[in-house]
């Protein structure tokens, strides 16, 4: 009887499954399999058909300094996004939260950037930075005579520029993520605090931030990946340039693998993309893991 | 498929009694880039739909593919698929990777005879040098443009300078740049001299000053690359020093789509743009400007940018021939006159310029002239096997150079090396 | 409690949140200026400057927008409408079923987290021209629809749900799909609802993956169609951009002003906290 219940567990759990389970391993699974594959071999180009090289390409990818830099590149830029937009949104909700004058065109305000395209936004910021007659020029030589500033086409700031946009286009998404946790947050908790004379910052970090901490291990999973997903507002505002200066991994992938047609190389980009995320998700698990108390 | 011919011949029934000819009609896929803002993409599809009319027998489906860039992907991956068009505009200078991918036919096999010969020989030399490889020819010049000069009169006018006159040579724009070079009373500059924007291509106008100093970037061949010769490296020091040494330029990667706005700003009183911009700059600009050629070191010069027609491989005879009739249709005079009016684009035939529809619009607006009297001293655009991968290395180490990060002969030095590498195998 | 200290306090933080708040807002304040003002006022704010509405009838006859729009709401449906029944299936197997093989295969739905369909492009883009698929819209959606994160959070939201309720419509007689859809999905409503906001913000501004697989009118979504501006010789013009991206994006931002509360009150009992 029991070992019939559980044979049906089985065929219904499975059945459940399979839909699912084949588009995962249709677009997930399997190409990540045939990326790696596709890494020992070369380019196929006009009648030359693709040959096995063995590590030739991972050869080429060490010893390929545009690679090295959109790496450091990107690490910087993780660097720059995560913590900036994870505070950003934290305290975005904090006040959105609390009993704010306006508090809905505030909230209305900081939810945009999630609303409007990346690609469109982009060439807005396009105009904010730009030397001379852009919008930041502008207020930053009216309000203290500072000459004009080329932030886009200077290699130090260009992808500096690229985080302030990425730091506007997530904050606010995550701050939606924060703003449900804060109102899940039984009053009374504060309200005992409060009795007890805690102060404001007492109170935030002694128990609201712990009890984000769920919250924020998944809104930086989040931010993790984005720091190497999004990558649309790089094609309007410098397409990776000065000298590579701002480009990122995922951009060098599409650069070699759709505009120099190098699909095997770009192969070899993918799998070294793939073991940096792994790498950051088991380093990501174990960190939060002691901090994070699940129910 | 059984459907929409039977409609299609129903249809053509009613309208021209031509039954046979509609249901035998050749079926035409063509896909073209647009560049340009305005009716660009209009233009082509009225064209389209001038010559469908006139000629029953061929149904071209336009297919507007987005930029170039998007263009020449989407013909590699559709052909890769086993999909090709017939019939695409496409970057002259990806003439070398389409033959390398095998996807082009020239357009030799379709030609015969001297009226086709002169037909050929009717183009402007310079855009055929990106047209021609091998002793065939790939690509029938269209889309085509040039850089200029332009200048705001009423900047040169307050600066002491003539209004009309244009800088001629190098040490030339350097003078007029400094005295047009404006700064307010902290020392901030309110207006620069010149912008020749270095942003996502900068290897184009760059090959202008190249060109100028005596320089050929690349072989007919595509094999071969020289950006390590001493004239370019001279070439690009003179663009370096014009931010630096000479302050007359704004520093940095300059942005090329904000150029035109700069311009029309009064940001910079002289700008190397496209010939594309014509109409931009002639409806915005809120003050007289001029056109002219590039100013000239050992001489005038400035490379040829744009697209040409390719025919893909796949089709089948019936379908080439057809292409190839519409292209020579869509370059001929009077519609080459109303496709430059309608973009800015240089006509690529001597002959279209003496058309009454192109005397009235020059009569009018004598800087469209400019560009076609430039053709005499163009060259081919930089244009190589390869050609994305090369070109990329070559804007690296150019933009390297202009922020300052490597000297101009070893950024160039270190450019040449790794082009060689890549070339080596098409040698 | 000191009160004056308090109210400076609340009033500081107020104004640095409305500062934040029209920080965040410029680029839409700017989109709005542009696109209701002649192109030469793109760089000048004056108070005074004329009213158009030419940037728009420009914008709409640069690109068939209608069109675009129509696509991505079709491909946004269609996503979301995949992901709800593929996810709901998978994520009841998950957090209802014991099976061989369970963790090993959530382990792998998790490692979709990380893996996603953007990286792989290159693979994809074969498989689409494989099944013959490239140019549709079914292209833009089939790598999205099985979303790790979709059948995490559904999971972790079944599991929630008492096991007696479950069991009392077992008893009645409802078969194991009646459950489903009579038990688990209406109580996890809000989630579905928190999930499909952030499935439809993120595949409605999804850029990279449709450029790759569309190359017609018919399949490309508006991100796609707004990157022809872009992408010209001619200069930036940033009043018909701007006219563009406010006529595309304008029913989302309607829609979030509309619904904003339902939106954060349904994250909140959705558990994603």
């Amino acid at each position: 009887m029991r070992d019939l219940k559980l044979k049906r567990d089985w065929i219904h759990g499975w059945l459940l499954l399979l839909p699912a389970l084949v588009f995962l391993f249709a677009f997930t699974h399997i190409p990540a399999v045939t990326t790696l594959i596709n890494s020992f071999f070369s380019t196929p180009r006009g009648r030359r058909s693709a040959k096995f090289i063995g590590l030739d390409n991972y050869d080429r990818m060490i010893n390929d300094p545009v690679f090295w830099k959109v790496l450091w590149n990107n690490l910087w830029f993780a660097l720059g996004t995560i913590p900036a937009s994870v505070a950003l949104a934290i305290v975005m909700a904090l006040w959105v939260n609390d009993k704010l004058a306006g508090r809905s065109f505030v909230r209305m305000a900081y939810f945009t950037p999630t609303v409007l395209p990346l690609i469109a936004v982009a060439n807005i910021w396009l105009f904010f930075y730009t030397p001379g007659f852009g919008l930041f020029d502008q207020i930053t030589g009216f309000l203290f005579g500072w000459p004009a500033s080329n932030y886009l086409g200077n290699p130090e700031t260009a992808l500096n520029a690229i985080i302030v946009v990425t730091v506007w286009k997530e904050a606010g998404f995550f701050m939606i993520f924060y703003l449900a946790a804060l109102q899940a947050i039984p009053v009374s908790l504060k309200e005992a605090a409060q009795i007890e004379g805690a102060g404001r910052w007492t109170i935030f970090w002694r128990i609201t931030f712990p009890l984000l901490m769920p919250t924020t291990l998944f809104v930086c999973v989040n931010a993790v990946i984005n720091s190497f997903r999004l990558v649309d507002h790089i094609f309007i505002l410098t397409d990776g340039g000065p000298d590579n200066a701002s480009a990122l991994l995922l951009f060098y992938i599409y650069e070699v693998a759709f505009r120099f047609w190098e699909t095997a190389y770009g192969a070899t980009l993918t799998v070294a993309l793939l073991a940096l995320l792994s790498l950051l998700a088991i380093g990501q698990f174990f960190f939060f893991d002691r901090k994070v108390h699940y129910k | 498929m059984l459907k929409s011919t039977f409609l299609k011949a129903v249809a053509a029934t009613a309208l021209t009694f031509s039954t046979w000819a509609s249901a035998q009609a050749v079926d035409l896929q063509f896909y073209f880039p647009v560049a340009v803002g305005g009716t660009a993409a209009e233009t082509i599809q009225e064209l389209t739909n001038e010559y469908v009319a006139q000629n029953p027998d061929v149904n071209i489906d336009a297919v507007y593919a987005g930029s170039y860039q998007d263009t020449v992907a989407k013909a590699i991956t559709a052909s890769r698929g086993g999909n090709p068009p017939q019939l695409s505009v496409i970057l002259s200078v990806d003439m070398f990777t389409l033959i390398d991918e095998d996807l082009i036919v020239p357009f030799d096999d379709y030609l015969s005879g001297d009226e086709d010969k002169k037909w050929i020989e009717g183009f402007y030399p310079a855009f055929m040098e990106n047209s021609q490889t091998g002793g065939k020819t790939y690509g029938i010049p269209f889309q085509r443009s040039t850089p200029v000069l332009y200048w705001n009169k009423e900047a040169f006018k307050e600066a002491g300078l003539d209004p009309d006159v244009a800088p001629e040579t190098w040490d030339e724009m350097v003078d007029f740049g400094k005295k047009l070079t404006k700064k307010d009373a902290s020392g901030n500059v309110t207006q620069w001299g010149v912008r020749i924007p270095s942003s996502g291509f900068p290897y184009w106008l760059f090959q202008g000053l190249a060109i100028q100093n005596g320089a050929i970037l690349a072989n007919a061949d595509g094999n071969k690359t020289n950006f390590d010769d001493p004239k370019v490296v001279e070439a690009l020091q003179y663009l370096v020093d014009l931010s630096t040494k000479d302050e007359v330029m704004a520093p940095g990667i300059i942005e090329w789509g904000a150029t035109p706005k700069a311009f029309f700003e009064g940001q910079t009183a002289m700008m190397w743009t496209s010939t594309g911009n014509l109409t931009n700059v002639r409806n915005n600009a809120p003050f007289d400007f001029g056109v002219a050629m590039l100013p000239a070191k050992e001489t005038r010069g400035a490379p040829t940018g744009g697209g040409n027609f390719y025919l893909f491989k796949g089709a089948s005879d019936e379908q080439s021939k057809a292409a190839v009739e519409f292209v020579k249709w869509i370059t001929a005079p009077e519609q080459a006159a109303k496709w430059t009016i309608a973009t800015g684009y240089v006509a690529p035939r001597a002959e279209t310029w003496d058309t009454e529809t192109m005397k009235a619009y020059t009569a009018d607006f004598a800087p469209a002239l400019v560009a076609r009297d430039q053709l005499e001293f163009a060259k081919a655009e930089l244009s190589t096997f390869q050609n994305q991968r090369i070109t990329g290395l070559f804007n690296d180490a150019l933009a390297s150079a202009i922020t300052g990060q490597k000297d101009p002969a070893t950024a160039l030095k270190e450019a040449q090396e790794q082009a060689d590498k890549i070339l080596a195998e098409y040698r | 409690m000191t009160g004056s200290s308090d109210l400076f306090d609340r009033s500081l933080n107020t104004i640095a949140a409305w500062a934040l708040a029209l920080l965040w807002v410029l680029p839409l304040a700017y989109a709005v200026w542009t696109a209701f003002h002649p192109a030469a006022y793109e760089a000048r704010f004056e108070l005074f400057a004329p009213l158009t509405l030419e940037n728009f009838a420009k914008a709409w006859d640069a690109a068939p927008f209608a069109r675009y729009f129509l696509n991505t709401f079709i491909l946004v449906t269609m996503i979301l409408a995949g992901q709800f029944f593929l996810c709901t299936l998978a994520a009841f197997a998950f957090a209802r079923f014991e099976f061989p093989g369970r963790n090993i295969l959530f382990a792998l739905v998790l490692l979709q987290l990380l893996v996603m369909p953007d990286i792989l492009m290159v693979e994809n883009y074969k498989t689409m021209r494989l099944l013959d698929l490239v140019d549709t819209i079914p292209a833009i959606a089939l790598p999205y629809i099985a979303s790790g994160f979709g059948i995490f959070l559904l999971r972790q939201t079944f599991m929630t749900i008492p096991k007696e309720l479950d069991e009392a419509a077992r008893i009645e007689g409802a078969s194991v799909l009646g459950v489903l859809w009579k038990v688990y999905i209406p109580l996890a409503k809000p989630t579905y609802l928190a999930y499909g906001l952030v499935s439809v913000s993120h595949h409605w501004n999804n850029f990279l993956w449709p450029l790759i697989v569309t190359n017609s009118v018919e399949t490309r979504p508006v991100t796609v169609g707004l990157s022809i501006f872009s992408a010209i010789d001619s200069g930036i013009e940033w009043s018909v951009i701007n006219a563009a991206t406010l006529m595309t994006s304008g029913p989302l931002l309607i829609a979030f002003l509309l619904f904003q509360r339902q939106f954060v009150q349904s994250f909140m009992r959705a558990g994603i906290k």
